[in-house]
C-alpha cells in the first residue's frame, strides 16, 4: 500500500540517503534496522513529511504524494510515534487524543460525549482502563504511549510508525505494546517498527529491512532470516573512517568502582545501575557499550556527582575511598565529565569562547576572587592551540562554531581543570570526519600522558579502534568484558541485547 | 569601487550597530534629540533640569543595578519597591524616632535589606521556587513588614507625643547629607551614590569570579552545575545583593521625603525592571551588562523628564511610556 522508490536525501552537501526503496503492505509490521546515523530517522522523517526536499517518489494507495508537513502526512493517514511523545502533559486524555481535530458541534464548543465515545471505543480495543478526564502527565511512559497511539486512530491513521517505542519500558509493558501492535495489524494497520533490539525485532515484525550508511541492504521476511545475517547486514561495513594506530601503556589503577547502585533520575523507584563493579587504569581508555537505557550515561554522571549523594557504593581513587558529593567536589579531585549534549548540558551559549573554556578552572585564574583577564585569555589561547580549535576570535560567540569546534571548546574546559580521570560520553556525536579524527589522537595523546579514560560512544567501530577494554551494559549491569584483542563488533552488540534476565529491582 | 566601499561602509556600521550598548545608546540619543527638539523654551538646556533628573531618576537606578544582576541570573526580583519602603520606614524610625547613631541605622538597615533579599534568595536556590513567585511573595511581606513596624504612618519628624500633640524635631543631619547637593550645587548626592552602586556591581559583574558565575547561571544552569559552579549559592547571593541595593535605595528615598512612608517604592520594581529591558539585557538570562543598564536608566529618566517640561499630561505620559518601552525592546530584537 505504501512504497517508496529511489529516495535520497542529502543535508548540507552530506548526502544521508542514497536510493533507498522501502515498501510496506497492509497489516504488516515491517521492521526497520540499523545502526546509529545509517538513515532510518531521516527516512522516517521524509516519509511523515518533516523533511520535504528529497529525490525519489512516494506512493500511497497508489497515488504519488509529496508531503510538506507532518499535518499533510497525518490526513493521510501516515503518523509517526517517537521517542518524545508530542502529547501535552498538562491536559487531559482525551483533550489530547484529539487536540488540534476536537470534534465540535457548534463552532468553537467541543462536543466532548462524542468525543469520549470514541476515545472509549479505542482504549477499550487496547485493554486500557484510563479515566478520560484525568490529566495525561500523571501516567506513566507506557501508559502515555499508548495515549499517543489512541490519538493516532483518532485521525484514522493506516500506517503508524513507531520510533523506539520499546526503548523506555519494561518487560510487561513491552508485552502489552507487541500484543497492542498484533491487534492494530488484524485491524489491516500497518506498522512501521524501528528498533535495537533485535530479539524484538524477531519477535514482533514480519518483514525486516536493512539500513546501513544510507543504503539499503536488504528486505527479508524475518523468519527467512538468520540473526547472524541480521548482525552482518547492520556492521558489515568497510571501516571507512581513519583511526590512529592503537597502542598500550597501561598503568597503575586510578579508579575503582565497588557495587555502584545509582537510582533512576527521572523519580522512577528502580536502579538505573545496579551492582556495577570495574576498575580504571591510568593510560587506559575504558570502552563501556550499551543500548539505550542501559545506563551507561548515567553511570558517568553518577560518578562524578551530577545526582549528588544519591549514589551507593564504594568509589576508590588512587585507592583512598572517595565519596561522590557534587561535580565540583569531582573536579577538585581530577575526574571530569563530558556530557552527551552539549547544547544542554555543556555550552554556556550567552559567554564567549574564553569564559566558556574557564569556567570550570575559574578558580586558577582568581585566587581571591578578582579575575586575572590575562592569564584567563592566555590559558584560553593554549588550549585552543593545542586543540586547534577554528575561530576568528576569542571573544566569539559559542554558538557560531561548528559541532567539532564546540566539542573541542569542552574539551579545552575539562583540560584546563588538569583532570586525572576523563569521563567521555559521546565526545565525537555529531561532528564531522575530521573532528572525530582530532578527538581520537587527542585521546590517545592524554592516554600516553597517563590519564584514565572512560568513553561512551554508540559508533561501535570508534569504540572498537580506541579501546583498551570493553564492558558491556544491559539494564544497568554488566554483562560482559572483553579485551582490545576479543572484542567484536558481534560480540558487543549480542552481549548488549542478550542479558536474558529482566529482573527489576524494585526498591 | 564605489559599491564596494559602500558595502564596506555598510558592515562596519552594522556590525557597531549590532552591538548591545550601541543600540541602546542610539535609542538613549534619539530620547536626547526629542529633548532637543521640544526644549520647552529652552529649559531642556539648563543643567538644573538634568540635574533634577539624574537625582529623580538615581533611587531607581540604585533598585535596577540590583535588578540587573538578578535579571542576568535568568531570575527576577519584585520585591525591590516593597523592601525599599520597608527600609526606608526603618531608617526613618532608627535615626529620626530612636535617635540611633546613624552610621549603626545605616548598618542595620543594610542587614535587614540583605536579609530580605537572602530570604528570596533561599527561596528561589534552596527551595526551587520560581523566581516570580518567591520574590512576589517577599514583596507583599515585606511591605506588611513596613506597615507593620510604622504602624500604618508615615515615620517624619512631626513625632505625636504623649499629651496628643504633635512635636517637630530637628531632621537628622544623615538626611540633610544625603539629600544635598555637592560642585556648588550642581550634582545631586544620592546621584553620587547610584554611580557608586553602580561602580560596585559593575565590578562585580565585570571582573569577578562571582560575575562570570551570575552569567553562567543564567546562560545555562545545567552546563554551569556541571562545570562546579556552585549554582545555588550564586543565586542566592544574586537577591542578597538586589536586597542590599533596595535598602541603599530605601535609604536615599528617605533622605529625600524626609520621612519613612510605608507607601514608598509602590511600583518601584516596574520601573527598575523596564530601565534594565530598555537598556538590552535579556530577562533570559546570560546577557547584559551594567552599562546597559546606566543607558537605560538614562533614556527612561530623559524621557519621564522631557513629557513633564512639556506638560504632558499624567495620563498621555503614561501611555507614551509604556509605548516607547515596547518600541525599544522591539528595536533590540532587531538585531537578531
Amino acid at each position: 500500500m505504501l512504497e517508496m522508490q529511489g529516495i535520497t536525501k542529502s543535508f548540507s552537501g552530506v548526502q544521508v540517503l542514497h536510493e533507498v526503496d522501502f515498501d510496506l503492505k497492509e497489516g504488516e509490521i515491517h521492521a526497520l534496522a540499523g545502526e546509529n546515523g545509517a538513515g532510518k530517522t531521516t527516512l522516517i522523517k521524509i516519509l511523515c513529511g518533516v523533511h520535504s526536499d528529497y529525490q525519489g517518489k512516494i506512493k500511497f494507495k497508489g497515488e504519488t504524494v509529496h508531503f510538506r508537513s507532518p499535518q499533510e502526512a497525518a490526513k493521510k493517514g501516515i503518523v509517526a510515534i517517537h521517542q518524545e511523545l508530542s502529547l501535552v502533559n498538562s491536559l487531559s486524555v482525551i483533550d489530547n487524543i484529539f487536540l488540534g481535530r476536537e470534534i465540535r458541534r457548534r463552532p468553537g464548543f467541543i462536543d466532548y460525549r462524542a468525543e469520549s465515545q470514541k476515545a472509549s471505543a479505542i482504549l477499550k480495543n487496547f485493554g486500557l482502563e484510563i479515566n478520560l478526564n484525568e490529566t495525561t502527565g500523571i501516567y506513566p511512559y507506557s501508559i502515555r504511549q499508548m495515549i499517543e497511539v489512541a490519538k493516532a486512530l483518532a485521525q484514522e491513521a493506516k500506517v503508524i510508525i513507531m520510533d523506539e517505542p520499546t526503548s523506555a519500558l519494561n518487560q510487561a509493558e513491552v508485552d502489552h505494546l507487541f500484543s497492542l501492535m498484533v491487534n492494530l495489524k488484524k485491524k489491516g494497520c500497518s506498522l512501521i517498527y524501528i528498533s535495537h533490539r533485535l530479539e524484538e525485532i524477531f519477535q514482533i515484525s514480519d518483514r525486516i529491512t536493512v539500513l546501513r550508511d544510507g543504503r539499503k541492504i536488504g528486505t527479508e521476511i524475518t523468519s527467512k532470516l538468520a540473526p547472524e545475517t541480521l548482525i552482518r547486514w547492520m556492521v558489515g561495513r568497510e571501516i571507512t573512517q581513519q583511526f590512529p594506530p592503537y597502542f598500550r601503556c597501561l598503568g597503575q589503577e586510578k579508579l575503582r568502582v565497588d557495587h555502584l547502585f545509582i537510582p533512576d533520575p527521572t523519580g522512577l523507584k528502580r536502579w538505573i545501575i545496579e551492582d556495577v563493579s570495574f576498575s580504571l587504569h591510568q593510560g587506559e581508555i575504558l570502552g563501556f557499550a550499551g543500548l539505550q537505557g542501559s545506563g551507561k550515561s548515567e553511570l558517568f554522571h553518577g560518578l562524578f556527582g551530577s545526582f549528588g549523594r544519591e549514589i551507593k557504593g564504594e568509589i576508590y581513587l588512587d585507592g583512598q575511598p572517595f565519596s561522590v558529593r557534587s561535580p565540583g567536589q569531582s573536579i577538585k579531585k581530577g575526574i571530569v565529565l563530558l556530557t552527551n549534549d552539549r547544547q544542554r548540558t555543556g555550552l554556556i551559549p550567552s559567554i564567549d569562547v574564553i569564559k566558556n573554556i574557564t569556567i570550570a578552572s575559574l578558580r586558577k585564574y582568581s585566587p581571591r576572587g578578582w579575575i586575572d583577564p590575562q592569564a584567563e585569555r592566555q590559558t584560553a589561547q593554549k588550549y585552543v592551540n593545542k586543540l586547534q580549535i577554528k575561530l576568528q576570535s576569542l571573544d566569539q560567540e559559542v554558538q557560531t562554531l561548528s559541532g567539532g569546534n564546540q566539542q573541542k571548546i569542552i574539551l579545552a574546559r575539562w583540560l584546563g581543570t588538569e583532570p586525572q580521570v576523563l569521563l567521555l560520553d559521546e565526545p565525537t556525536l555529531g561532528i564531522d570526519v575530521g573532528a572525530k579524527y582530532d578527538i581520537y589522537c587527542l585521546m590517545n595523546e592524554w592516554k600516553a600522558q597517563g590519564l584514565a579514560i572512560a568513553l561512551i560512544t554508540s559508533e561501535l567501530p570508534e569504540l572498537l579502534a580506541v579501546a583498551d577494554r570493553f564492558l558491556v551494559l544491559h539494564r544497568g549491569r554488566i554483562v560482559a568484558e572483553f579485551s582490545h584483542e576479543e572484542a567484536t563488533q558481534e560480540k558487543i552488540l549480542q552481549a548488549a541485547m542478550g542479558g536474558r534476565e529482566e529482573t527489576k529491582i524494585f526498591y | 569601487m564605489f559599491l564596494w566601499c559602500q558595502k564596506k561602509i555598510k558592515n562596519n556600521f552594522l556590525t557597531i550597530f549590532r552591538s548591545p550598548l550601541m543600540r541602546a545608546t542610539l535609542a538613549l540619543i534619539f530620547v536626547f534629540l526629542i529633548g532637543v527638539i521640544f526644549n520647552a523654551h529652552g529649559a531642556f538646556f539648563r543643567w538644573d533640569t538634568h540635574r533634577d533628573m539624574f537625582r529623580h531618576i538615581s533611587v531607581f537606578a540604585i533598585l535596577a543595578c540590583g535588578m540587573t544582576i538578578v535579571i542576568i541570573t535568568a531570575g527576577i526580583d519584585l520585591s525591590v519597591g516593597s523592601v525599599l519602603g520597608f527600609s526606608a520606614v526603618l531608617f526613618s524610625l532608627l535615626t529620626i524616632q530612636r535617635g540611633l547613631n546613624p552610621i549603626l541605622a545605616l548598618f542595620l538597615v543594610f542587614l535587614a535589606g540583605l536579609g530580605c533579599g537572602l530570604i528570596s534568595g533561599a527561596l528561589v536556590a534552596r527551595f526551587k521556587i520560581q523566581p516570580f513567585i518567591a520574590t512576589l511573595a517577599m514583596m507583599v511581606f515585606a511591605r506588611g513588614l513596613a506597615k507593620w513596624i510604622s504602624g500604618g504612618k508615615k515615620i517624619s519628624t512631626a513625632i505625636l507625643d504623649s499629651s496628643g500633640v504633635y512635636r517637630y524635631v530637628e531632621p537628622p543631619q544623615i538626611f540633610n547629607l544625603l539629600n544635598s547637593k555637592i560642585f556648588n550645587g550642581n550634582l545631586a548626592v544620592v546621584t553620587i551614590i547610584f554611580l557608586f552602586c553602580a561602580l560596585i556591581s559593575s565590578l562585580i559583574l565585570g571582573k569577578l569570579r562571582l560575575g562570570r558565575y551570575f552569567y553562567a547561571v543564567g546562560g545555562n544552569e545545567e552546563a554551569a552545575r556541571l562545570s562546579g559552579v556552585p549554582v545555588a549559592q550564586t543565586k542566592l547571593i544574586a537577591y542578597g545583593l538586589s536586597g542590599l541595593f533596595s535598602a541603599v535605595a530605601g535609604i536615599c528615598q528617605a533622605a529625600q521625603e524626609m520621612q519613612g512612608d510605608p507607601e514608598a517604592g509602590l511600583t518601584y520594581e516596574l520601573t527598575a525592571i523596564a530601565i534594565v529591558v530598555i537598556g538590552g539585557t535579556s530577562l533570559a538570562g546570560g546577557r547584559g551588562s551594567l552599562g546597559l543598564t546606566i543607558v537605560g536608566a538614562l533614556t527612561i529618566g530623559y524621557l519621564e523628564k522631557i513629557l513633564s517640561l512639556n506638560a504632558i499630561g499624567e495620563a498621555s505620559r503614561l501611555m507614551l511610556t509604556g509605548a516607547i518601552i515596547i518600541g525599544a525592546v522591539l528595536f533590540q530584537r532587531a538585531r537578531k
